[in-house]
C-alpha cells in the first residue's frame, strides 16, 4: 500500500496461494455453489482486494481461509500458507489449510496465529459480557505468552498502537462502552496481537461512518507498512479499494470475473460487470447532470445455475448466441490482468448475431491467445 | 446498584397492597363463610347450630362486618402485630399452621428446583451442541410429552408404576412406622425415597421447558458473532462453548431462578394433593373448600407476593450478571 | 495465477428460461399476502399438520359425540361395574363371522373375592352398524335414538371399559370432550376480546392509562395461576346449571389469561403505531377505534393467533387439573378432567387400569395444539 507496486519493486515473497477453491452450501433447495473455482494470490506487505456484491462469495472465501465454515458445507481446493521466509512459493513446503482437520489443534494454531480475521461488524464481533482486555489477551495467551500480566502488557501496548487513548482504563472496560471506531481498533488490536502475517479484514469498515472509516482505513496501511503482513481486504466499496489495494478481485456469484493490479482495472476494466460497477461509484470531476449508474436486476442464487456466463441476464453487452451456450473461461489479457468474458475469448462460440452488444469489445487481440490449464479436478 | 435495589423494594409496597386486597375479596367470594361451611358439616354428623349460636360465632370471628372492614383488620393485625388471622379449621393462628407445614413446602420446592436444572441444563446443551442427532431427538419427544402431561397425571402414573413394581405407591414424604420416631439415618432415607416422585412430577414440566430454552439459548449463542470471532483467534471450540455460549445462554436462566423458584413452589399445588404431601398444596385446598378464608388468604397471598419478590431477586441477578443492563440501570437510578 | 478452464458446459435447451422462471417463483413469494405465506409455511411443517388433523378429527367426534357413542350420558348398568374394555372379534372358533362380541358373565377372584368378567364364549353378539339405542340430543336442535353401533340381543360393547357406576367410559370421554374440547377456546376467545381491548387502549393511549393498565397487568400475572383458579372456582356456587357452571370457569380461565394476550397486543401496538400508514390515517382524522380496527390489529393478527393456540394447551389442562379437584365441572356434566377423578385412587388405577385412559387424550389433544402453536409460530415468523 504505501509503495507503488506495479513494476518497479521486485515482487515481495508469496504468503497464501488460494488454488481452486470452492464452497458449496447443501440447501433445501439444493446445492448452493457459494463459491467456484476461486483462485488468488496473496505477497508480503501488499493488500489484495476482492469485491463484489452480497451474495458474491467473498466473505464465505474469507472464511474459507480459516476453515471456519460449518461441517456441512462442502469445501474444496487448496489454500497454501506458505512459510515466513516465502519458501515453498512452489507448494512444495507449504502448509495445505484445506487439509487440516476442522478445528483441530494444527488450524488452531494458524488462527490467529498466522492468519487473523477482522469481521464487518464491530458491534457484535465482541462478546458483551467479557472486558475488551480479556478478549484481546485470549489470542495473546494462546498464541504467544502463558503469562497473564505479559500478555497483559502486550494487549496494552497494541490498544496504545492502535490509538485507544487511555488504554489502561479501557482495558478493563466492556464493549458497550466503546464506540464503533473505537470497537473496531480494538478489533485489529486483537487481530493484529499476534503479529500475523495475513490479515484478512472482511468489509472492516461498512459499518462506521466515513471520517471513522478513513481513519481505521490510514491505521491499517500503517500497521501494514510496519509489520509487512499481507492483506486481504474484502469490500462492495470500490472507492475503498482504489485507495487500500495493490491488486483486485471482482468477485460474482461464486466467482472470480475479473482480476487485476488497482490501476489497470481502474484504468482498464475488461468485464461488463466491473465497468458497471465502476460506472456505479460517484467520481470527481462528474457533470452535475451526469447520473450514476446501477446495474440492473439482482444477484441470483448460485443454485442449479445452467452452463452460462451467469452475468448474462444483467450483462448490457452479451451476445446472443454465445453467452448463454458455455460458461467463459478465465483469460489472461496480460500476466496480471484476468477476465472470464466471452467478449476477450477468440475460441468463444460463433455467435449467430450480435444483438444488443452495446459496449465496444476492447479486446486486444495481442493479449488474446490462452492456452487453458487442464483444471486440477 | 444499591439505589436499584432500594427504589425497586419500596415500588414493591404499592404492589403487594393490591395484591392483599385482591386475595381478600377472592377468599370472601364464596357465598357463605366459615360458619354456614362449618354448620353444614355439623349437620352431617347430625348435630344442630341454633341461628343464635351461628350469630355468636360470626360475631366472635368479625365474619358479621362488610368485607372491606374485614379486610382492613385483617391487614391491620399483619402490619401491627403480624398476625396473618385465625384457621377456624385447625382453631390455631394462621401463622402456626403455614410454619408447621413451610418446612416441607421448601424441602419439595428447592429439591424439585435442584432437580430442574441439574437434568435440564446439561441436556439443553447436549441437543444444542449435538443439533438434529438422534439424542436431540429423543429428548425434544420426551421434552414434548413432559410438557404435555399435567403434573398430577404424572404423579398418578408414577404412583401406579412404583405401586405396580415395589407394591407401594409411596405416597406422602415418610411412611407411617416413621412418622412418630425421632430423626434417624432410616427416617431420613425413607423420606429420600419419598421425595424421588414429588420432585421428579413437579421437576418435570419445568425441566422439560428448561431443556427447550436452554437449547434455543444455545443455539442462538453458538451462531452469535463473536463466538465465531473467538474461534477465529484460535479458541479451542470446547472453551469457546463454555466462556461464551454457555455463559451468555445462562444468563437469562439464572436470571429467572428467583421467579422459577416461586413457580416451582405454586406449581406444586395440585401435585401435592394428588401425592398427599404433608405441604402447602392440600392445606390451601381444605382451606379454600372449607372457606376456611384467613389461611388460604394467607397462602394465596403468600405466593403471589412470592413472585414479587422472585422477579425482583431475577431483575437484581440480571443486572449483576449483564454488565451492559447493569450500565443502564446505574445511569438511572 | 493459474488459468482455470471449467469444463464447457452442454447446451441445455430449457436453460434460460430456468432463470426466469425461478425469478418469477420469487416475485410470487414476495408478492404473496400474509396468510398465504404462513399457510405454505405450515404445510412444510409436518408435525403441525398431523396436528391440525388429529384435532380436527377430534372436533368432529366431540360434535358427533351422541352418534359414535353406543351409550348416552346417563346411562348406566350396575350389573357391569369396572367392566373392563370389550374385544371386538371378528372369527369364532376359527369360523368368520363379522365383527361380533362375546356376552360377559360375571365370576369372583376366588382368592381376593373380587369381582371378575370373562368372555363367555356361548354368547355372540354381533355388532349392529347403525342401530337404534337410546335417546340423545343434538345441541337441543333435534333428538335422536341412531348410534353408528351397537351389539346385538342385549350384548354390551364396552370399547374402553366402564367406571365404578356401570357407565360406558368411551361414550363418557366422547360426551366429555364436548366440555373439554370447548372450554378452552370459549376462555381463550373471551380472552382474545378483553387482551386486544386492553391491550389496544394501554398501546393506543399510552401514558396514564397506559400505566395502569400495565401495573393491573404485573399485579395480575403475579398470581401464581392454577392456585388462584382453585380459589376463584372454589367460590363457584355449588348445584348451578351445567351451562353456568361452563361459563363460570372459562370465565375464571380467561382472568389472568387475557393479560398475556394484552401484553402481546400492548407492545406491538407501539411498535406499529409509529409507522407511517398509521400516522397518515391520524393526520385524515379517522377515529382511534376505526384506526385500531382497519390499520393496527390487522398488522398484528397473525402473531394473536400464535398466542392463542399456545394458550389452548394450559387452558384444557387447567380445565382437567380444577375438574379432578372436584373444583370444576361435576356430575352431571362431564369432562376428562371429572372422568380421572376415579383415578385419584392408586388402588382404583392399580387394579382398572383402563380409567387411566381419558389421560391419554388429555395429553394427545395438548400436545396437538402445542405443535400446532409451534408451527404456526415458525410461520408467522418473517425472520425465518
Amino acid at each position: 500500500m504505501t509503495t507503488t507496486p506495479e513494476d518497479t519493486t521486485p515482487p515481495a515473497h508469496l504468503v497464501l496461494t488460494v488454488e481452486d477453491l470452492a464452497v458449496h452450501v447443501p440447501t433445501e433447495h439444493g446445492l448452493l455453489r457459494a463459491v467456484d473455482g476461486v483462485s488468488f494470490e496473496v505477497r508480503a506487505g501488499r493488500t489484495l482486494g476482492i469485491v463484489g456484491e452480497s451474495g458474491s462469495g467473498k466473505s464465505l472465501t474469507a472464511k474459507s481461509l480459516l476453515r471456519l465454515h460449518p461441517a456441512a458445507f462442502r469445501e474444496s481446493g487448496r489454500v497454501l500458507l506458505h512459510g515466513a521466509d516465502g519458501s515453498g512459493a512452489d507448494g512444495t513446503d507449504a502448509l495445505d489449510i484445506m487439509e487440516l482437520r476442522r478445528d483441530g489443534p494444527m488450524i488452531r494454531a494458524v488462527r490467529g496465529r498466522r492468519i487473523a480475521l477482522i469481521f464487518q461488524e464491530p458491534m457484535t464481533a465482541f462478546s458483551p459480557l467479557h472486558t475488551i482486555g480479556d478478549q484481546i489477551m485470549e489470542a495473546i495467551l494462546l498464541h504467544r505468552t502463558a503469562d497473564r500480566a505479559e500478555a497483559r502488557d502486550i494487549c496494552l501496548e497494541w490498544m496504545l498502537r492502535v490509538g485507544i487513548g487511555d488504554a489502561q482504563r479501557r482495558i478493563d472496560q466492556y464493549p458497550h462502552e466503546f464506540s464503533g471506531g473505537m470497537r473496531q481498533r480494538a478489533m485489529i488490536a486483537m487481530a493484529l496481537s499476534c503479529e500475523p502475517e495475513v490479515l484478512i479484514a472482511d468489509e472492516p469498515t461498512t459499518a462506521l461512518d466515513v471520517t471513522i472509516q478513513a481513519q481505521v482505513l490510514e491505521l491499517m496501511q500503517e500497521l501494514q507498512a510496519e509489520t509487512g503482513m499481507a492483506i486481504v481486504f474484502i469490500t462492495h466499496d470500490l472507492a475503498v479499494v482504489a485507495g487500500t489495494c495493490d491488486e483486485v478481485a471482482v468477485m460474482y456469484l461464486g466467482r472470480i470475473v475479473e482480476q487485476a493490479p488497482v490501476r489497470e482495472l481502474f484504468a482498464n476494466p475488461q468485464h461488463p460487470y466491473t465497468r458497471g460497477l465502476l460506472r456505479s461509484i460517484p467520481r470527481f470531476g462528474m457533470g452535475r447532470d451526469e447520473r450514476l449508474q446501477a446495474i440492473e436486476g439482482t444477484v441470483p442464487q448460485a443454485i442449479d445455475l445452467p452452463a452460462m456466463c451467469s452475468f448474462r441476464d444483467r450483462c448490457g453487452a452479451r451476445i446472443e448466441g454465445v453467452c448463454e451456450t458455455a460458461e467463459p473461461r478465465l483469460l489472461e489479457l496480460t500476466d496480471r490482468h484476468q477476465v472470464r468474458c466471452f467478449l476477450h475469448d477468440p475460441d468463444a462460440p460463433v455467435p449467430d448475431q450480435p444483438v444488443g452488444s452495446t459496449e465496444s469489445t476492447a479486446s486486444d487481440p495481442a493479449h488474446a491467445p490462452v492456452v487453458p490449464e487442464e483444471s486440477p479436478a | 446498584m444499591l439505589t436499584y435495589i432500594l427504589r425497586r423494594t419500596l415500588m414493591m409496597i404499592p404492589v403487594v397492597l393490591v395484591i392483599s386486597v385482591i386475595v381478600f375479596w377472592i377468599i370472601q367470594l364464596p357465598p357463605g363463610d366459615y360458619v354456614s361451611s362449618h354448620v353444614m358439616e355439623l349437620q352431617k354428623e347430625g348435630e344442630q347450630l341454633s341461628a343464635a349460636e351461628q350469630d355468636a360465632l360470626r360475631e366472635r370471628y368479625g365474619l358479621d362486618q362488610p368485607w372491606y372492614a374485614q379486610y382492613l383488620a385483617w391487614i391491620w393485625g399483619i402490619l401491627t402485630r403480624g398476625d396473618l388471622g385465625y384457621s377456624f379449621a385447625y382453631s390455631q393462628p394462621v401463622l402456626a399452621v403455614v410454619e408447621r407445614y413451610m418446612a416441607t413446602t421448601l424441602i419439595v420446592a428447592v429439591a424439585s428446583m435442584v432437580f430442574t436444572y441439574v437434568v435440564a441444563i446439561p441436556i439443553g446443551v447436549y441437543s444444542a451442541v449435538k443439533q438434529y442427532s438422534v439424542g436431540d431427538y429423543v429428548f425434544t419427544t420426551v421434552g414434548f410429552l413432559g410438557m404435555a402431561t399435567p403434573n398430577f397425571l404424572l404423579a398418578i402414573i408414577l404412583m401406579y408404576l412404583s405401586y405396580i413394581w415395589f407394591g407401594n405407591p409411596m405416597l406422602g414424604l415418610q411412611s407411617p412406622e416413621y412418622a412418630a420416631q425421632g430423626w434417624s439415618p432410616a427416617r431420613v432415607l425413607d423420606m429420600l425415597r419419598h421425595l424421588v416422585i414429588p420432585v421428579v412430577v413437579i421437576g418435570t414440566a419445568s425441566t422439560c421447558e428448561l431443556i427447550r430454552v436452554m437449547r434455543g439459548q444455545m443455539l442462538d449463542e453458538m451462531t452469535k458473532q463473536h463466538v465465531l470471532t473467538a474461534r477465529a483467534k484460535g479458541v479451542k471450540e470446547s472453551t469457546n462453548l463454555r466462556k461464551y455460549s454457555l455463559r451468555a445462554a445462562l444468563n437469562p436462566i439464572v436470571s429467572t431462578i428467583g421467579w422459577s423458584l416461586t413457580a416451582i413452589f405454586t406449581g406444586s399445588t395440585i401435585t401435592a394433593i394428588v401425592l398427599n404431601l404433608p405441604t402447602q398444596g392440600p392445606v390451601m385446598l381444605d382451606a379454600l373448600m372449607a372457606q376456611d378464608m384467613y389461611l388460604a388468604g394467607a397462602w394465596l397471598g403468600f405466593m403471589a407476593i412470592l413472585t414479587v419478590i422472585g422477579t425482583l431477586i431475577s431483575d437484581i441477578l440480571l443486572a449483576w450478571l449483564d454488565p451492559r443492563i447493569r450500565d443502564e440501570r446505574r445511569a438511572r437510578a | 495465477m493459474s488459468v482455470i478452464s471449467p469444463a464447457l458446459g452442454r447446451l441445455r435447451g430449457r436453460r434460460a428460461s430456468s432463470l426466469e422462471a425461478a425469478a418469477a417463483r420469487r416475485e410470487n413469494y414476495y408478492a404473496a399476502g400474509q396468510w398465504r405465506l404462513m399457510w405454505a409455511k405450515l404445510s412444510s411443517h409436518r408435525l403441525a399438520q398431523i396436528s391440525m388433523v388429529l384435532l380436527a378429527v377430534l372436533y368432529a367426534c366431540a360434535v358427533l359425540a351422541g352418534f359414535l357413542a353406543p351409550y348416552s350420558l346417563g346411562s348406566y348398568d350396575s350389573d357391569y361395574v369396572d367392566a373392563p374394555p370389550t374385544m371386538i372379534r371378528l372369527f369364532h372358533e376359527d369360523r368368520f363371522v363379522g365383527p361380533f362380541v362375546y356376552g360377559l358373565s360375571f365370576e369372583r377372584d376366588p382368592e381376593t373375592l373380587r369381582p371378575l368378567f370373562v368372555a363367555d364364549h356361548e354368547q355372540i353378539h354381533r355388532l349392529e352398524f347403525f342401530t337404534q339405542g337410546s335417546e340423545w340430543s343434538f345441541f337441543g336442535l333435534f333428538n335422536s335414538t341412531l348410534h353408528l353401533f351397537g351389539a346385538e340381543g342385549g350384548g354390551r360393547v364396552f370399547l374402553f371399559g366402564t367406571d365404578s357406576l356401570g357407565r360406558d367410559l368411551f361414550s363418557r370421554i366422547l360426551m366429555g370432550s364436548q366440555v373439554s374440547l370447548t372450554i378452552p377456546l370459549v376462555g381463550v376467545a373471551i380472552s382474545f376480546v378483553l387482551g386486544i381491548l386492553i391491550g389496544s387502549i394501554a398501546g393506543y393511549f399510552g401514558g396514564t392509562v397506559d400505566f395502569l393498565i400495565q401495573r393491573l397487568i404485573e399485579i395480575l400475572r403475579s398470581f401464581p395461576t392454577l392456585p388462584l383458579w382453585m380459589a376463584l372456582a372454589a367460590a363457584i356456587p355449588s348445584r348451578v346449571p351445567v351451562i353456568t357452571m361452563f361459563l363460570y370457569i372459562t370465565v375464571i380461565m380467561a382472568f389472568i389469561e387475557w393479560t398475556s394476550l394484552a401484553r402481546v397486543v400492548r407492545s406491538k401496538f407501539i411498535s406499529l403505531k409509529r409507522e407511517d400508514y398509521v400516522m397518515a390515517a391520524r393526520v385524515a382524522g379517522v377515529r382511534p377505534l376505526r384506526i385500531i380496527g382497519t390499520h393496527l390489529v390487522p398488522g398484528f393478527l397473525s402473531y394473536l393467533v400464535v398466542a392463542v393456540t399456545l394458550a389452548v394447551p394450559g387452558m384444557i389442562i387447567g380445565e382437567t387439573s380444577l375438574s379432578f379437584l372436584g373444583l370444576g365441572m361435576q356430575a352431571p356434566a362431564t369432562s376428562w378432567g371429572v372422568l380421572l377423578q376415579e383415578a385419584q385412587d392408586i388402588t382404583n388405577v392399580a387394579i382398572y387400569p383402563w380409567k387411566l385412559i381419558p389421560l391419554g387424550f388429555v395429553i394427545i389433544t395438548v400436545l396437538a395444539f402445542n405443535f400446532l402453536g409451534d408451527g404456526l409460530r415458525d410461520a408467522a415468523d418473517p425472520h425465518k
